[in-house]
């Protein structure tokens, strides 16, 4: 349940889990559902982290709010779980059984009373860059995160807190629930174990310099992607070249952008070649004679993920090249992408030029430079590293590159790994 | 208890600069005779809770109709305690925010929602759940990794648990290999299973009951109730349980059908289990002279992603012949190694792993596909490889060949097996045969044709023997949010016998399955549902007097609830039951009910939607939508202000299999000019949240069609379509494109009569 009262400074509860994503909520709710209390905290306004920014999941192509909308019935009735969102955590002491986290709430400026009717909006005359949709939109400086958003409140940027303009939007609220001298809160909560579940975040695109992202309008990254192809995204669902709206003719998808490679991710991120895979189909149902190219090292779908790069193999105009592109450049003029790709044993160069280009970029784990101060260990790459005991258990992305089954499956698992850790003190 | 139905309507959110509100408080009490009727301006405030309560409290109101927002606003405010029946109307997504404000036909929208929610809690009762005395033990199946972890977890956790293993020793195939590959950084060499720990964690937890070397004859029940008959050779013992995790694990693809990758051709040719195998019993040596080898070569996907095989990929035999290629570095250092694989899937930090090996200068990666393997003359092997990188086709001799073969579930039986033993003849080998489990002929025949998997479990169950299975055997959920789910309430797949893995996700997997079983036992034993209408205390009640025995209900459950007797009469098991209501939806004579979902109340709740007559050219669609995926949306549509047609009216379906055709019959008679059935998608990649139902709709619309006929309208009058819950943008457009339909066929002919 989301908070409706004021929150005490003092929460005991079984289990504590960090992070609201998928695999957190599936934590939470799956410890919750045999009457283990837990203390569910988000850093972000909403449950729901990155999927929820997802438009389809492979390999059925079903939408990921389906998923959340079950999860937040389940969250939503369950007196068991406390939802603490705009939460930090700082420090945690003690030993499996019995510790302590001290949490920094943030304010929300937007108290309890919310109905979320929207006034509020109508009223705010100060836009911010919409971080759902990695600013290609904007939102009102008070604003719902998204659709699908729990709580379901509103929410204000803090960098606007001080706008005169702000005035007017406190006023245009008929239940006084907009509060701009809120203050940050401090709260301890008593956890017998905790999950951490903070998940990842793309890899940052612009430090591959010859991929050219950031610099060349027309390519994106495959989380950008996402985005364009959801019907909530900056364009409502409709693929068009970022540089002037055009519809598409070719298409080309970058494997391993930054990942298997010693200077920026030498792991696999495990999930690319699927997400790729699933974006063609995206630009197929959109654009029935697009030609898409898709280049790549070794093409990875495990087990019955399988039948899905089958699937996509009867598409005529989805050319499969073996190869690591190595250099994108912009056409002077159509701004067009050339990809120039090196078959890595042959030697032999080819360069594809097409409309735009999607950087399979891979997966960091929030771990890796969001050092947090519990006694955990992390891989060189950051990802935590399981210890069996100790109270703390990794659950998702935070312990290796996954999909959303898998960091589900797990995190149902880390959920049983918290239970038995309280358990055995 | 006496129905007192306080309705509570809310002015907030643009209701009331939408709606006269004052109106409807008059349709509340003078066309639904409610028992009181009143307004607020925050319905959700503190001090809009206590006007209810306070009613609850002195009045004796019992019903509640909360006219407000949608049931997903909110919830946890207006519950007020299990025997107070709450209905939520929902004025704002469904009408203010996506109608016309103060127009008559927005208004008339929220009169008729109103008497629709007054009728629904006239019609029905607060759910008391169904409660028995029930067991809460564990039982797990099969003692690999994944079945010792799972045992392990719910005993910590404070469970009991029975352990069953088919063999006379625990370990699995975890105690057959000599080392596994890396788990922890650097991820640069094979480790230690850890098996044998486990194996000694497990036979002295004081929580756990290990019977070793026992098969099941028999599972009867429900979960809570599971009565299980386990055999260890010598005699049968009953057993208890509450729920079962089922870790029967892997077993090789069949090596006899590798010839096409040399299978066969010489006894130096073979599978990565007999590698395997001799690197715990003595060390690898070419097994046609026990010498030893100058050169070996792992061939992968033998047998793995091949339409005439193995379709998939079995996920770890890349790891394996890496992890492999170092057993015969260490025993042979001069060795030359190649490994043929087509593409090299080492995920995640295995990447490192394989790094580190590709780095080896003794050991060759080369891609292609595999052309031929045949004895040379020198009696080495000779593999023929083309497709490669370099564009040509290559050849490379090998001492001795390793073919990587995948993973085959327990739970799949070979099509040669199969012709051994037919379905048909299943009773032959199963000692609960015909008087026992209660099957007619027919059903049993159906049973055994729909059940193709391995008997393991041996499920007295009329729709089979087994945990029905997915594509190629696996007993696998088919949702990707929720992987544990399968179509047998109580009884959780786990490990290989789930999907391919390795030991590491086995691991965690059974963690996973133990806390799924956990919830199982806990649920049934307050009488609540899990997943997905996890905590629902309704149940599906069975008016048996009318019942006529069509097994309608039986078959059709997607979950295999109802058993029946001799005579095909539906034996209700309530814990094995989801409360969807496909049953209700099923049967012909309308016998089944929730005390809060049942046929009569949705039919009472058409009949009070006001119809205007032909001439006012007003016409009305009655639109069922499921409140899975599509009511969501709709919500969403209205966050959204999307606009929508004002002639449509909505009434929420658990699910769409829920539907019972009656209520197209009534909402035609009382004079609807067209029906909207809304709901998830069927087929292969279905997102019904009870896997079968809108296929169900589907098929019951071949009866609407010829109700239809009888009755000389038009076909176009009742319309199946499916929605994500994120089209929210097309469902203005469905409804207004029916509409256009319905314009272009006529008014309803049995209007006003």
């Amino acid at each position: 349940m989301a908070e409706i009262e004021p929150i005490p400074s003092l929460i005991r509860a079984d289990i504590l889990v960090v992070g609201g994503g998928i695999a957190g909520m599936t934590a939470a709710i799956e410890a919750a559902e045999i009457g283990k209390s837990v203390v569910l905290l988000e850093r972000s306004a909403t449950l729901g982290g990155r999927v929820a920014a997802m438009n389809q999941y492979f390999p059925k192509l079903c939408p990921p709010t389906c998923g959340i909308e079950i999860n937040l019935r389940r969250i939503r009735v369950n007196p068991c779980i406390r939802v603490l969102t705009l939460a930090e955590v700082g420090k945690l002491s003690g030993a499996a059984g019995d510790f302590d986290v001290q949490v920094k709430l943030n304010p929300r400026f937007v108290n309890e009373k919310c109905t979320a009717c929207g006034d509020c909006e109508k009223a705010c005359e100060v836009e911010r860059d919409d971080d759902f949709n990695y600013g290609l939109s904007r939102t009102k400086a008070i604003y719902l995160p998204h659709l699908m958003a729990y709580p379901v409140r509103y929410v204000i940027d803090p960098k606007y807190i001080k706008d005169p303009s702000m005035k007017k939007v406190v006023e245009s609220c008929r239940y006084a629930a907009i509060d701009l001298d809120m203050k940050t809160q401090e709260v301890t909560l008593k956890v017998a174990s905790t999950v951490w579940a903070t998940g990842w975040k793309p890899y940052d695109a612009t430090r591959i310099d010859n991929l050219g992202f950031g610099k060349y309008k027309n390519v994106v990254t495959n989380v950008i992607m996402e985005r364009l192809a959801s019907e909530n995204g900056p364009t409502g669902g409709k693929i068009v070249r970022p540089s002037d709206g055009r519809e598409i003719k070719s298409i080309g998808f970058v494997q391993c952008a930054g990942s298997r490679d010693e200077n920026h991710l030498p792991y696999c991120s495990s999930v690319c070649c699927l997400a790729s895979m699933k974006q063609a189909t995206y630009i197929r149902a959109q654009y029935p004679e697009a030609d898409i190219h898709m280049f790549y090292i070794d093409v990875r779908s495990p087990g019955r993920m399988e039948d899905f790069y089958v699937k996509v193999q009867q598409d005529q105009k989805f050319h499969f090249h073996r190869g690591k592109v190595g250099n994108l450049t912009e056409v002077p003029g159509s701004e067009n992408i050339v990809l120039e790709a090196e078959n890595t044993l042959t030697g032999v160069i080819t360069k594809t030029e097409v409309d735009m280009a999607v950087l399979a970029i891979g997966m960091v784990p929030n771990t890796a430079d969001e050092v947090p101060s519990i006694p955990i260990t992390r891989d060189s790459y950051g990802f935590i590293v399981p210890n069996g005991s100790g109270g703390i258990v990794g659950a998702g992305a935070v312990l290796r590159p996954c999909d959303v089954a898998n960091s589900v499956q797990q995190a149902t698992g880390a959920a049983m790994q918290a239970i038995c850790a309280a358990g055995r003190k | 208890m006496e129905p007192k139905i306080g309705v509570y309507i809310c002015k907030g959110c643009e209701i009331s600069q939408s709606i006269d509100v004052e109106k409807l408080v008059g349709t509340a009490l003078k066309d639904g005779k409610a028992d009181l009727c009143k307004t607020h301006d925050m319905l959700c405030s503190i001090e809009g809770l206590e006007t209810i309560r306070d009613d609850i409290g002195k009045d004796g109101v019992n019903r509640v109709v909360v006219a407000a927002c949608s049931y997903r606003a909110f919830p946890e405010l207006f519950d007020f305690g299990k025997d107070i029946l709450t209905d939520r109307v929902n004025l704002r997504e469904q009408v203010a925010w996506c109608h016309k404000p103060n127009d008559d036909d927005t208004q008339i929208i929220a009169e008729d929602y109103i008497r629709m929610g007054v009728t629904r809690v006239r019609n029905s009762e607060p759910p008391q759940p169904f409660v028995e005395e029930t067991s809460k033990s564990i039982m797990v199946v099969g003692g690999g990794k994944a079945g010792l972890t799972a045992a392990r977890a719910a005993a910590d956790a404070g469970y009991s648990v029975i352990l069953i293993e088919k063999e006379s020793y625990l370990g699995g195939w975890a105690a057959k290999f000599s080392k596994v590959f890396p788990k922890k950084p650097p991820y640069q060499s094979p480790e230690n299973s850890g098996i044998s720990e486990l194996i000694r964690e497990v036979e002295s937890h004081s929580n756990i009951t290990v019977k070793k070397g026992a098969v099941i004859s028999k599972t009867s029940g429900q979960p809570g109730k599971f009565t299980v008959i386990i055999n260890d050779g010598a005699a049968d013992t009953e057993l208890n349980v509450g729920a079962i995790v089922q870790a029967t694990g892997w077993k090789p693809y069949d090596f006899t059908k590798l010839s096409r990758w040399g299978y066969g051709v010489s006894p130096d040719v073979v599978t990565n289990i007999d590698l395997e195998a001799m690197v715990s019993n003595g060390g690898i040596k070419r097994p046609s002279d026990g010498k030893g080898i100058d050169s070996i070569a792992f061939i992968q996907c033998a047998g793995s992603r091949e339409p005439d095989h193995l379709p998939y990929c079995s996920a770890v035999c890349c790891r394996v012949s890496l992890k492999q290629a170092l057993y015969v570095r260490e025993k042979f250092p001069n060795a030359k190694i190649f490994i043929i694989y087509r593409d090299l899937r080492t995920t995640a930090q295995y990447e490192l792993f394989y790094a580190q090996v590709q780095n080896d200068d003794a050991i060759f990666l080369t891609k292609g596909e595999i052309a031929s393997v045949n004895k040379d003359d020198g009696g080495k092997i000779a593999i023929d490889v083309r497709e490669t990188l370099l564009g040509e086709d290559i050849r490379i001799t090998a001492d001795m060949v390793v073919l990587a073969t995948g993973m085959v579930p327990t739970t799949k039986v070979d099509e040669s097996e199969m012709a051994v033993e037919p379905p048909e003849a299943s009773e032959t080998t199963e000692p609960a045969s015909a008087s026992q489990d209660g099957l007619t002929a027919d059903g049993k025949k159906e049973a055994a044709g729909a059940e193709k998997g391995a008997k393991i479990l041996n499920l007295t169950y009329r729709q089979g023997t087994d945990l029905p299975t997915l594509k190629y055997g696996f007993p696998d959920s088919h949702y990707i949010c929720f992987p544990y789910e399968t179509r047998r309430t109580g009884i959780y797949a786990a490990g290989t016998v789930r999907a391919p893995m390795d030991l590491s996700a086995s691991e965690s997997d059974a963690y996973g399955a133990a806390l799924k079983a956990i919830q199982a036992v806990e649920a049934v034993a307050r009488g609540a549902a899990v997943h997905p209408r996890s905590g629902d205390l309704s149940f599906p009640e069975f008016f048996m007097q009318r019942c006529t025995q069509c097994k309608r209900c039986t078959e059709e459950c997607p979950f295999g609830t109802l058993d029946e007797d001799d005579k095909g009469t539906p034996l209700p098991n309530p814990f094995r039951c989801r409360r969807c209501g496909i049953c209700m939806g099923a049967c012909p004579e309308r016998i089944v009910s929730f005390k809060n979902y049942n046929v009569n109340m949705i039919s009472q709740m058409i009949k009070t939607i006001h119809i205007p007559d032909e001439f006012e050219e007003k016409p009305r669609i009655l639109a069922f939508i499921c409140e899975n995926d599509a009511l969501p949306s709709l919500d969403m549509a209205g966050m959204k202000r999307l606009q929508y047609n004002a002639m449509v009216r909505i009434i929420p379906l658990r699910c769409l299999g829920s539907m019972n055709t009656i209520w197209v019959g009534d909402a035609l008679a009382s004079g609807f000019d067209g029906v909207l059935l809304i709901g998830c998608k069927k087929g292969d990649d279905y997102q019904c949240h009870f896997i079968r139902g809108s296929e169900l709709a589907a098929t019951r619309m071949t009866n609407v069609r010829e109700k239809l006929k009888q009755l000389v309208l038009e076909e176009e009058r009742v319309q199946l379509h499916e929605v994500a819950i994120s089209d929210y943008a097309r469902i203005p457009k469905i409804f207004d494109e029916f509409l256009e339909t319905i314009e272009k066929v006529g008014p309803n002919p049995y209007k006003g009569m």
